[in-house]
This record gives structure tokens, sequence and C-alpha cells, in this order.
């Protein structure tokens, strides 16, 4: 039986860039002839294997290009959830002699968090730093936390429920004063934040293809020279032999691809994305009675709308509009047992009641400006439904 | 993620709304979920004549109560104090397993309703 395919009907509204991107056809023609013709393994000795190695050199370049690293900084992995493992374990372990404590944040992502609680069940401690209504950590905080035993401050660039970014430069000053090494989780910042690793003093850096129109199953951990970091992955020599296992050739290749077409006009780009957002959340807010931002008003991702419509679930939103061919999340989603409503905006103080009516829309490349009118056309009648529909008056 | 009966049932709820003059009206909450469910009863002659609901909730507990209000539509009160929450997912075609607790309202609400409309008349609730 055929699977039915959504993207082919031509009303789709895909409004989920930050749970993944389309890999762009410029990227995937980049990859294409790596599956096929040029498919050496790059650690191999005859002339096809050198066509590899160099394909793999180039997009380690265009890696550093875009943070302002040199490649010998950059190192490949299956994507931002290795990535962070390897940042954390990594330089949990080869500093246990120096200390044994941790600062993070009340709202990173679970492949940060759950990490951070796995190293807890190994002897170190962590510190989940608060953040204000709007999702922002205040640097005081990361100064105040820090001990003698801290080795590690990780915080992401930008978050990915509510699309706060972070002072991340000030946090880097504050580690670097410190002598803490300092990790960022920059998913899903890439393309939207400029970053530039020495000017944000920072040490580790996790990013991931898919979130910028490139592959998914591909990213990159960057790690400053001279950081001290044990390996993750351990078999043969590749990366520097410091994280083994045949390279995925076409994906680095296409992230390659992607993270320089991601980093040329990061301006322009965003200008465009926030003009659209601007005017999809100015519609929503002039037609949809008690609606609550979620997030900073100013300080967000380009793309991020998060809103929550009292009186009414998230989810049952998300699968009404889903018919309607628009795609969104809910950090909501009902599951059995003790589930609480999203920890990012259980930290930010939302009401549970209203985290648990939060819808997401994040938009993109993909995103035109008729999908705004047809959202805008479609939500309020949606959410008026759902609301004659709940016991909750509002 | 929900099949075409699911679906149905949550895109076009039947029995929703209110019964302004309700032989009886009860809310019950999840304390799992948060998910909120009112039902609305009119008994005639024993039976339930109309019946309406409200949920706040997700598509799988919008769904349940859709099909547990037609399911006790014109049933006696004995008949729909013996329906459970396991008739309203199979009758759905069954729900995801973590979803499954979501039906749960709809019969909790329906029996404590039926309660409420006996002791209204003075009658002992029923317990099993
Ligand atoms: C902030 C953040 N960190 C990490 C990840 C995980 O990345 P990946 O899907 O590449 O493992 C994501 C994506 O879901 C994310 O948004
Ligand atoms: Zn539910």
């Amino acid at each position: 039986m055929n699977e039915p395919d959504p993207t082919r009907q031509s009303r789709l509204i895909y409004m989920d860039h930050s749970a993944t991107t389309p890999t762009h056809p410029d990227v995937v023609a980049a990859m294409l002839p790596y599956f096929t013709e040029r498919f050496g393994n790059p650690s191999s000795l005859y002339t096809l294997a050198g066509i590899s190695r160099k394909a793999v050199a180039e997009a380690r370049g265009r890696v550093a290009r875009a943070l302002g690293a040199s490649p010998s900084e950059v190192f490949f992995t299956a994507g931002g959830t290795e990535s962070d493992n390897w940042a954390i374990k990594g330089v949990a372990l080869a500093n246990r002699h120096r200390g044994t404590h941790i600062i993070t944040t009340a709202i990173e992502h679970h492949a940060v968090l759950h990490t951070c609680r796995y190293l807890e069940t190994q002897g170190f401690s962590v510190t989940y730093l608060p953040v204000d209504r709007y999702g922002i950590v205040d640097p005081d905080t990361v100064r105040e936390a820090v001990t003698d035993e801290t080795v590690l401050i990780s915080v992401m660039t930008a978050n990915n429920e509510v699309g706060t970014i972070q002072p991340i430069e000030e946090i880097g000053r504050i580690a670097q004063d410190a002598e803490v090494y300092f990790h960022t989780d920059a998913v899903q910042a890439i393309g939207f934040v400029p970053i530039d690793v020495d000017a944000m003093r920072i040490d580790l850096l996790s990013l991931s293809a898919h979130k910028f129109s490139g592959p998914k199953g591909i990213g990159a951990l960057y790690i400053r020279d001279g950081v001290n970091i044990d390996t993750f992955i351990h078999g043969g020599a590749q990366e520097s032999a410091r994280r083994a296992g045949t390279e995925n050739l076409p994906g680095i290749v296409g992230l390659g691809a992607a993270i320089e077409r991601a980093t040329s006009d990061i301006a322009a780009h965003s200008r465009r994305i926030a003009d659209m957002r601007d005017r999809l959340l100015a519609g929503i807010l002039a037609d949809i009675p008690a609606t609550y931002v979620n997030g900073h008003p100013v300080l967000r991702l380009p793309g991020n709308v998060n809103v929550s419509f009292a009186g009414i679930d998230g989810e049952a939103l998300l699968m009404l509009l889903d018919a309607e061919g628009i795609c969104c999340s809910t950090g909501s989603a009902c599951t059995s047992g003790s589930e609480l409503p999203s920890h990012v905006l259980m930290a930010c103080g939302v009401d549970p009641a209203l985290a648990r009516a939060s819808i997401r829309f994040s938009l993109g490349e993909m995103t035109t400006a008729e999908d705004i009118d047809t959202v805008l056309s479609v939500l309020p009648e949606t959410v008026r439904r759902l609301r004659a529909l709940s016991p909750v008056k509002i | 993620m929900y099949n075409d009966i699911v679906m149905d049932h949550f895109q076009h709820p039947r029995n929703g709304g209110e019964i302004t003059d309700a032989d009886a009206v009860v809310e019950v909450g999840s304390p799992e979920c948060g998910d909120t469910t009112k039902i609305y009863l009119t008994i005639r002659d024993n039976r339930i004549e109309d019946v309406k609901f409200q949920t706040l909730g997700c598509a799988a507990a919008i769904a349940s109560s859709s099909m547990a209000t037609e399911m006790i539509k014109g049933k006696t009160l004995e008949e729909a104090w013996k329906l459970t929450n396991r008739q309203v997912s199979d009758a759905l075609g069954g729900l995801p397993e973590k979803k499954l607790h979501c039906s749960v309202l709809a019969e909790g609400a329906i029996r404590e309703a039926i309660n409420q409309y006996r002791k209204n008349m003075g009658l002992e609730p029923w317990t099993e």
C-alpha cells in the first residue's frame, strides 16, 4: 500500500522548522556524487579515497569558517544529541581530577539535561540555573554558581521551544574569567545567530545539519584547541582519533554545503523570516482573545512563535491544524503517567493550564507570505471551535 | 497517530455543548494530565433522554467523550452505569496505549452524573 504523501498536497504548510527542515535541493545535489561515484572510504590509500578525504576537508573548512574556528577544531558527529553528549561527558570525565561540578540551565534540550542527570548518577553534581519569565538566564546567576569544583558551564545559544536567545557572550566571559570550560548547544541558532567562537569565548559548540536545510544524522562538535576532553566514540583513527567510525561522507558534504548557505547572509535571511513571524503573531493577537505569548518579545529566534490559547489543549489544536495541512508542534503532548507539560514553559513560570495550551509555529526557508495568510484564516476559527467545546470559560 | 473513527469523532464531535436545564451536571478532571470533562444529562423515565459534553483535552479525550455520549443516549441509567472506558475505546477502534487514560474521564463523569441525579431524587448512589 502506498503511504499518503502529505508533501504532495499543494496546501502543505510547514511551520515546524525547529523540529527539522527539508534538505535543500542544492545540498542534495552536492551530496549525491558521494553516494555513488565518489564513494571511497576516506581512510583508504588509493586515489578514489583521496577524493573523499578532500571532500571531508572542504566541508570541515566550511564549518570552521561559519564559526570563526580553525578546521582542526571541528569534529563531525551523528548530530546534535551526540555532540551534546560528547561535550558534556567528555569534559566531565577528562577533568574529574579538577572538580565534579557542572552548571547548566533548566531549559536545555533533553540531550543536555539527560546527559547531566546521568552524570549525577556518576558522582557529579549539577546546578540547573533558573530562567526569568521570558526564558533568559541571568549571567550573574552563572557567576554566583561557579565553585572551585566547577569544570563546565553549558548554556544553549537559543532555545528550541520558546526561541529565547541567551547572553552567550557575557556567559562566555564569566566562564573564561573563572577558568571553566564553556559549552553551548547552538543547534537552533545556526543560520540565525552569528557565531564567532573567539568573540563569544566558546570552548565547545554543538550543531546539527538538519536544522538548517542539511541532512539528518550529521552534526559537529567544535572543540577549542587545547580543551581537555575524553574521546566518546572509541575505535578507528578517524577525526584525528577522537571520534571513531567511517565518516558519513555524503552527510559531511551536505553539512558543509548547508552551513555555507545558512550563514552566507544571516541578517537578510533573519529579517525576511522575522517580518513574516511578526505579521503572524500580530494577526494571532488581534484575532484570538486570551492569547499569551511565551518567550522573550525581542531576544528570540526570528522564526519562533510560541503562544498559549487559554482554555484549550495544544495537542488537540495541533491535530485540527494538521487536518488543514498545517504542521506545527506543542510542548505539552498529554501522555500517560505523571508527565509534566514542557519543562521549558514550567521553568519560565507559565501556568500549567497555559503550558498545555501552547503551540509553537517555527517559520523558516519554506515559509511564504501566503502560508501566513492561510494560517491566519484558519487558526482563529479552529481555536474558537475548541473553546466552544471546552468546559473552561475564558 | 489516531485511526479514522477517532479522528471523525474528534473533528466532528457528537453531543458537544451544554444543556441549560439539565437534570445532572458534573465536571471531572484527570490529575494525571489535566484533561477535564463536563457532562450534562436530561433524564426522563429512568432513561437518558439527552446528553451533552464539554471537554478540555487532547483528541483522544474529545473523541472518547463524543463516543461515550453516543453510547448512552436513550439508554436506561442501569445500562449507562455499566459503560466502561474499554467499551468506549473499543468502539473507537482502539486508542494508542499512552492515550488510554484519556478515555477514563468520560466513564467517570457519566457515573458521577448518574449518582448526582440519584441523590437529587433522594435515592442511594450506586457504588458498583
Ligand atoms: C536545542 C537542541 N539541541 C539538540 C537537539 C538534538 O539534535 P539532533 O536531532 O541532531 O540529535 C535539538 C533538536 O531536536 C535541539 O533543538
Ligand atoms: Zn489526553
